[in-house]
């Protein structure tokens, strides 16, 4: 397995395990608050919209010409990981709030409290749906984007695939949030990773010739990191002040 | 119907500081402007994407911390 291949399978396979995460906090919030019938029904429904999404978005992406792929799909990588990434330092800096499974499994069931008998159902299928469906898409923007730009999409859906089974696996023994998981220094990770991936392939394909090709890849994950490191210093030290 | 579909996208796309999609989209046509003319341009993406990350940051950082958790 080559460098890059090795750089993909691990970007997919952290994003895909923060956002089971989240997923499944809600899912089993839900399920063992209403009944796990019409949870796990909401979750086949929006498992089986997210594997029409990457069957069908997969082959589309890889009939484009390499270039323009390599623009289109930089370019939304790198929004997207600077979004994470944004998050992720003020996360860690102290300037947002973590995000806290237990917190927000303890805020899923109130809500699946409130609501009344008579909805049990169409409520319970709704949030599991909904929950699994939009984390999911995420995971699988990235894997379909990561997995078209480098020709290999087979791994990076397997790389999803067998993170959500890891997530599974434990959340299902455990049967309870999994908070102990570290959500905000994968998404940090995610974050930097999904940025590095946007630099290189959205430069690309707007023309650069990368000094070193494939190896100012791994620089440019280090000075991503670097410069996020500083930042969240930066944070941090305002944050102080501002408490005083 | 619609609308909640496009601001689906546009949340989902563009998230919670659209600043950052407007300069990426301006990082990557200058990006090409300076490869198109024949120089190195390989240097100005990464100097970029650092300056935009960090003026997010200071404007997602206090005093306007005070928005606290959101949804993701």
């Amino acid at each position: 397995m080559s460098g890059a291949e090795i750089s993909l399978a691990i970007s997919v396979f952290l994003a895909s395990a923060v956002e089971a995460v989240e997923a499944f906090t809600i899912v089993l919030a839900v399920g063992s608050t209403r009944g796990w019938s019409s949870a796990y029904r909401g979750v086949a429904a929006a498992s089986l919209l997210l594997a029409c999404v990457v069957g069908i978005l997969g082959p589309a992406l890889t009939v484009l010409p390499i270039g323009a792929l390599r623009l289109l799909v930089g370019s939304l990588l790198l929004i997207f990981g600077l979004q994470w990434l944004r998050k992720a330092i003020l996360r860690a800096g102290g300037a947002k709030a973590l995000h806290d499974e237990a917190a927000i499994y303890e805020q899923e069931v109130a809500a699946a409290a409130s609501i009344g008998e008579e909805r049990l159902d169409s409520y319970a299928f709704a949030i599991a749906f909904k929950a699994v469906l939009l984390e999911g898409l995420e995971v699988a923007f990235i894997v379909v984007t990561l997995g078209a730009n480098q020709d290999n999409v087979p791994l990076a859906a397997a790389a999803g695939a067998l993170a959500v089974l890891c997530v599974l696996t434990v959340g299902l023994a455990a049967r309870a949030p999994l908070a102990r998981v570290p959500e905000n220094a994968m998404k940090f990770a995610v974050g930097v990773l999904l940025t590095s991936f946007g630099i290189f392939w959205g430069a690309e394909g707007a023309g650069v010739t990368w000094p070193g090709e494939e190896a100012a890849l791994g620089l440019l994950v280090g000075l991503v990191l670097l410069a996020s490191w500083l930042m969240v210093h930066e944070v941090r030290s305002a944050e102080g002040e501002v408490g005083r | 119907m619609i609308e909640r579909v496009a601001r689906g996208v546009w949340e989902f796309v563009v998230g919670d500081d659209w600043q950052i999609a407007l300069w990426v989209v301006a990082t990557i046509a200058t990006t090409a402007a300076i490869a198109a003319v024949g120089w190195p341009a390989w240097w100005f993406a990464p100097a970029a994407t650092l300056v935009i990350l960090r003026d997010s940051v200071r404007r997602g950082s206090p005093p306007s911390s005070a928005e606290g958790a959101e949804s993701d």
